[in-house]
């Protein structure tokens, strides 16, 4: 059986209170977010569509392209995401903020195609909390049901609703790809970035976040104190980390290590390595604790 | 000759010893690693020892290999423990067969003080107070900067 055609949601619905302006028409590198999260978002699904709420049907930077009104006011994220699977609930959606200025097509490619329709949506774990992200995850039309009953009971997380239902979890290939802004600072440092990324590189950098290549599947082991704080012995992940410095930043953020990383050293494939050295698909990468042996 | 091992079950010396005798050497020494009970002014009831494996055995070999270039010794030969230890249990075994006395103490203390500090092997203690540690691992960690901590995002975003 074929997964239902998957058609694309942009949320912006939302009134940005801690920014005090309309998120969806915050620029980086003269696009708007909402230009920006379309522009990724249309050539991979069947067809976009913008979410709006009742007052915004004739905001012409919504309009300008096919929208989905909420049919309840005042939920939230999970308010648009109902909508869109009532309008058409035989095709999966993939859901996406418009507030993620360092989404790339990639992450979106790596969703699209590790999804599991079978379950209620797909989702990528948080970075930062190892919870599911709503904002950025396709949901199964199945989950239409699942989310009238948490409105039922009038519970309105989607993130909660992620994570008390079957939903197949993927580790981010690139672990800062859903960092979110909702600060003027935030906005600011976000805007730096990526104008000067736009500047000084090709059209891509438009799109993609600073450290960006292609994806390395790498093996990882872990020992001793890091073992216990990651809480696993081995893992395997999909990066764009090209060296094991690359990498252990990555892990760091995404497994909560606290060692830094001048008390480790490195080995690739069971030999001490070097950090700065690029790493191959394939490679399995340990990065050794203080030793105590004797 | 030089061998590096590791094991999961007592360590026995005299095995171990055996493996050094040549008729070329007149000397004999060795070093025996004990589990002791206080470390750093708390008191230790058990430890753990963990070792990435491969490269624990393959920079072992390497430090014999070159404790015997070095001090010119006949053979060397270290055994370590991994998994649960008790109090006063054999952690560590290290012995060198050389012509004369004094390279094979030095061979000796060379080895083990490299072992210490180079091989892939990790040291868990227990404590009385029912604390726990990695040797050498904790002050790090409590000494290094945290990682930037993001908000996750915000459940009103959208």
């Amino acid at each position: 059986m074929s997964a239902p055609k998957l058609y694309g949601l942009v949320l912006t619905g939302g009134r940005s209170r801690r920014m005090q302006r309309d998120k969806a028409a915050l620029e980086y590198a003269g696009k708007s977010q909402l230009a920006r999260a379309m522009d990724l978002l249309t050539p991979l699904v069947a067809r976009s569509f913008v979410s709006v709420r009742s007052d915004q049907l004739h905001d012409p930077q919504r309009t300008a392209y096919d929208t989905i009104a909420d049919i309840r006011q005042d939920l939230g994220p999970i308010g648009g995401i109902h909508a869109a699977l009532h309008a058409y609930p035989e095709h999966g959606w993939l859901i996406l903020a418009c507030d993620l200025p360092f989404l790339d097509r990639g992450t979106l490619q790596y969703l699209i195609a590790h999804r599991a329709s079978g379950r209620v949506a797909t989702a990528y774990r948080s970075s930062f909390d190892g919870q599911p992200e709503p904002l950025c995850a396709i949901f199964e039309p199945r989950s239409r049901e699942i989310i009238e009953q948490s409105l039922a009971r009038g519970q309105q997380c989607p993130r909660a609703l992620l994570a008390r239902n079957d939903v197949e979890l993927l580790d981010l290939p690139n672990a800062r790809a859903l960092d979110n802004i909702n600060t003027g600072e935030e906005y600011a440092a976000a805007q730096a970035t990526l104008d000067g990324a736009a500047a000084s590189s090709s059209p891509a950098a438009l799109s993609s976040p600073p450290a960006t290549g292609a994806l390395r599947r790498l093996n990882v082991r872990y020992f001793a104190l890091l073992r216990e704080q990651a809480g696993r012995s081995t893992e395997q992940i999909e990066t764009q980390a090209s060296t094991p410095r690359e990498l252990y930043d990555e892990l760091r953020r995404r497994r909560g290590l606290t060692l830094a990383p001048e008390f480790l050293r490195v080995a690739v494939n069971d030999e001490f390595g070097d950090w700065r050295s690029p790493l191959s698909d394939g490679d399995t990468v340990v990065f050794l604790p203080p030793v105590a042996g004797g | 000759m030089n061998h590096f091992s590791l094991h999961d079950i007592d360590l026995q010396p005299e095995l171990l010893r055996r493996q050094l005798q040549d008729p070329a050497c007149g000397g004999y020494a060795a070093f025996e690693g004990w589990v002791r009970d206080y470390n750093d002014g708390r008191t230790v009831l058990r430890l753990e020892y963990e070792a990435f494996a491969p490269l624990a055995v393959r920079e072992g070999e390497r430090i014999l290999t070159e404790a015997r270039q070095k001090f010119g010794v006949a053979r060397a030969r270290c055994a370590h423990r991994v998994g649960p230890l008790a109090i006063g249990e054999l952690a560590v075994w290290v012995g060198v067969s050389a012509a004369h006395r004094g390279e094979a103490f030095d061979a000796c203390r060379y080895i083990i003080d490299e072992v210490k500090h180079r091989v892939p092997i990790w040291k868990k203690e227990y404590y009385q107070d029912g604390d726990s540690g990695w040797v050498n691992c904790e002050r790090c960690a409590a000494a290094a900067p945290q990682p930037h901590q993001h908000q996750p995002h915000a459940h009103g975003a959208g």
